[in-house]
């Protein structure tokens, strides 16, 4: 089993559920979250003082996936989140040892 | 006494008090998320502080009958509004309206002048220190310079026993000089006592936290502006109408002039900057709001989003930190408005006068100017002195621990928003631990091991304990 955290722009998330959905994910997790990779941040203008600002808005997207999904979720997001300029985000994978559904108490895939 | 005249006074005076709540949206926005009620709370202070003063010595200093030189008005004359009181035939009128109504409006106007002040110390003011101040600022600044620029009063025998400026001719119909050039003096006075912010012109942070509620604030600023210009007429007549247009076409060719600057300059039109802009042409618009034709209220209003826009940015240059721009709005605008009488005062206007463009000469301009910068300098020195004073005797500025923090959480225990539920700490009305809500009563044998649990038998047990 992996998770899935994918930290993308805010405006995609819905293409990006949209896109999980019709391949079948039937869960997943969102929070809205801040900061910056390459592109760094932007300037704000108030009353013509400038205001520079790092950490921008970015969503945070976490999937739990099988083994055999992981690739092709990924491959979901990275195509529904890309619009090719600096800020689409970034996803990554880490091993998860156990998972379990609250409610029945199934393990593993099951829970999935 | 004229029962339109009266109901209209009545109703303007209301909205007037409107600006002082609209004032602290407006300023409450504009500040950082943890000391915006602290920010609401010096207007709403400074309102009931002023409410009461004005009732007990204020207007007997702003309107009795002169005690020294045209500068203040006889403290006991009208004290707790002595003599005023009759609602019968001899009632005492201020021309078709009833004085106590005239004590009112009047009233109104000090409260917002004095919570204006307070945009200049945003975030970092003790808040018993600022409601001292804005006392002693009421009685010893606002109270005689409203006599001096609004008290035109004669005794019978046609003697004028006014305030000096009304004596020499300055024309502020709603008081350009008496609230805004006077409460921007004071608030770059205060903003040089205080010092400046910690991360002032480098903390991203100190933009503003709510720029709808700025928005809103400035909607409700100048809807109550109706009422403080239009009815400075004190009657329901022409003069009124006349005022009232020309109280909303300067703000918003104010709204236009600001936004071209700011594309211009910027980039970009903003929202903050078109409320800036309304509030530009308000504050310039207020004296001379009788004495101009619209079209040249146009040209003020414009000339006034314009200078204002650039004006803000000097607290930058010159370094004082007068958080929420009360010179660069206040102070710049009512010079802009005061002034521009003396250029562009019409004759056929209900409160004439005649401009330099109209072939009056430097006279009026002259007048004016007297009044602007009397105003500004008195109420600089005063409000340096008092703030200094205050400074040396209780502080007036908090801690840098207490303005990392914010002053919201430690001077007033709030905070202004909440998101989402807090499970740490716990409610206790009274000081006591309130009892566990329905469903989350465990009996012991319930008990599964766990840490969380048995906290909640805990505050439980100690609910009953304390009922």
């Amino acid at each position: 089993m992996k998770l899935i955290t994918a930290i993308v722009r805010p405006e995609k998330l819905d293409s990006i559920r949209e896109g999980l959905e019709s391949y079948g994910v039937q869960g997943l997790t969102v929070s809205s979250a801040s900061g910056y990779g390459q592109q760094r941040g932007y300037t704000e203008v108030y009353r013509g003082a400038e205001y520079s600002v790092d950490l921008l808005p970015k969503a945070r997207i976490e999937v739990l996936a099988t083994d055999e999904q992981t690739d092709d979720i990924l491959d979901v997001i990275i195509t529904t989140a890309n619009t090719g300029r600096a800020g689409d985000g970034k996803v990554w994978t880490v091993d998860v040892h156990e998972a379990i559904r609250v409610r029945t108490g199934e393990r593993g895939a099951a829970a999935i | 006494m004229n029962a339109g005249d009266t109901a209209w006074v009545l109703v303007s005076a209301a909205l007037v008090l409107l600006m002082s709540p609209g004032l602290a949206i407006f300023y409450g926005g504009m500040t950082r998320v943890k000391s915006m009620l602290n920010m609401m709370m010096m207007s709403f202070g400074a309102l009931a502080v002023i409410g009461v003063l004005w009732v007990v010595v204020g207007y007997s200093i702003s309107f009795g009958n002169d005690a020294f030189a045209g500068l203040f008005g006889n403290p006991f004359q009208f004290f707790g509004l002595h003599g005023l009181l009759s609602t019968g035939k001899d009632m005492p009128l201020v021309g078709t309206i009833p004085e106590i109504v005239f004590v009112g409006f009047e009233g109104v106007f000090a409260t917002v002048t004095v919570a204006l002040v307070s945009g200049a110390i945003a975030d970092r003011a003790k808040f018993g220190s600022w409601m001292v101040f804005a006392a002693l600022w009421g009685v010893l600044v606002y109270f005689p310079v409203a006599h001096w620029v609004f008290d035109g009063s004669r005794d019978s025998a046609g003697t004028f026993i006014g305030g000096w400026l009304n004596h020499i001719g300055l024309i502020d119909f709603a008081g350009g000089t008496a609230v805004e050039v006077n409460a921007g003096a004071a608030g770059l006075a205060l903003a040089i006592v205080l010092g400046k912010r910690i991360g002032f012109g480098k903390d991203p942070n100190h933009r503003p936290h709510n720029l709808p509620l700025v928005m809103l604030g400035c909607g409700l600023l100048w809807f109550g502006w109706f009422g403080f210009n239009a009815g400075s007429a004190l009657a329901a007549n022409g003069t009124a109408g006349y005022v009232w247009i020309n109280t909303l076409v300067a703000p918003c060719a104010a709204v236009l002039s600001w936004l071209l600057v700011e594309k211009l300059r910027d980039g970009h039109a903003t929202s903050f900057g078109a409320a800036s802009g309304a509030i530009a042409g308000l504050v310039a618009i207020t004296p001379s709001c009788a004495s101009l034709s619209p079209l040249w209220s146009i040209v003020l209003g414009a000339t006034a989003g314009a200078v204002s826009a650039l004006a803000v940015g000097l607290k930058y240059r010159f370094g004082y930190d007068d958080s929420l721009d009360v010179v660069g709005v206040h102070l710049v605008g009512g010079i802009v408005g005061t002034l521009f009488i003396g250029l562009a005062a019409s004759p056929g206007a209900p409160v004439g006068g005649k401009g330099l463009f109209y072939g009056g000469g430097f006279d009026l301009l002259g007048r004016q100017a007297l009044g602007t910068f009397s105003v500004l300098g008195y109420s600089f020195l005063v409000s340096l002195a008092l703030g200094y004073a205050i400074k040396a005797v209780m502080g007036f500025r908090v801690s840098k621990d207490v303005e990392e923090v914010g002053v919201d959480l430690a001077i007033h225990a709030e905070t202004a928003y909440h998101s989402g539920s807090s499970s740490a700490g716990g409610f206790h009305p009274l000081g006591r631990p309130g009892p566990v809500p329905d469903g989350l009563e465990f009996d012991d044998d319930e008990l599964l091991p766990g840490h969380h649990q048995r906290e909640l038998v805990k505050s439980g047990s100690g609910g009953e304990a304390g009922a």
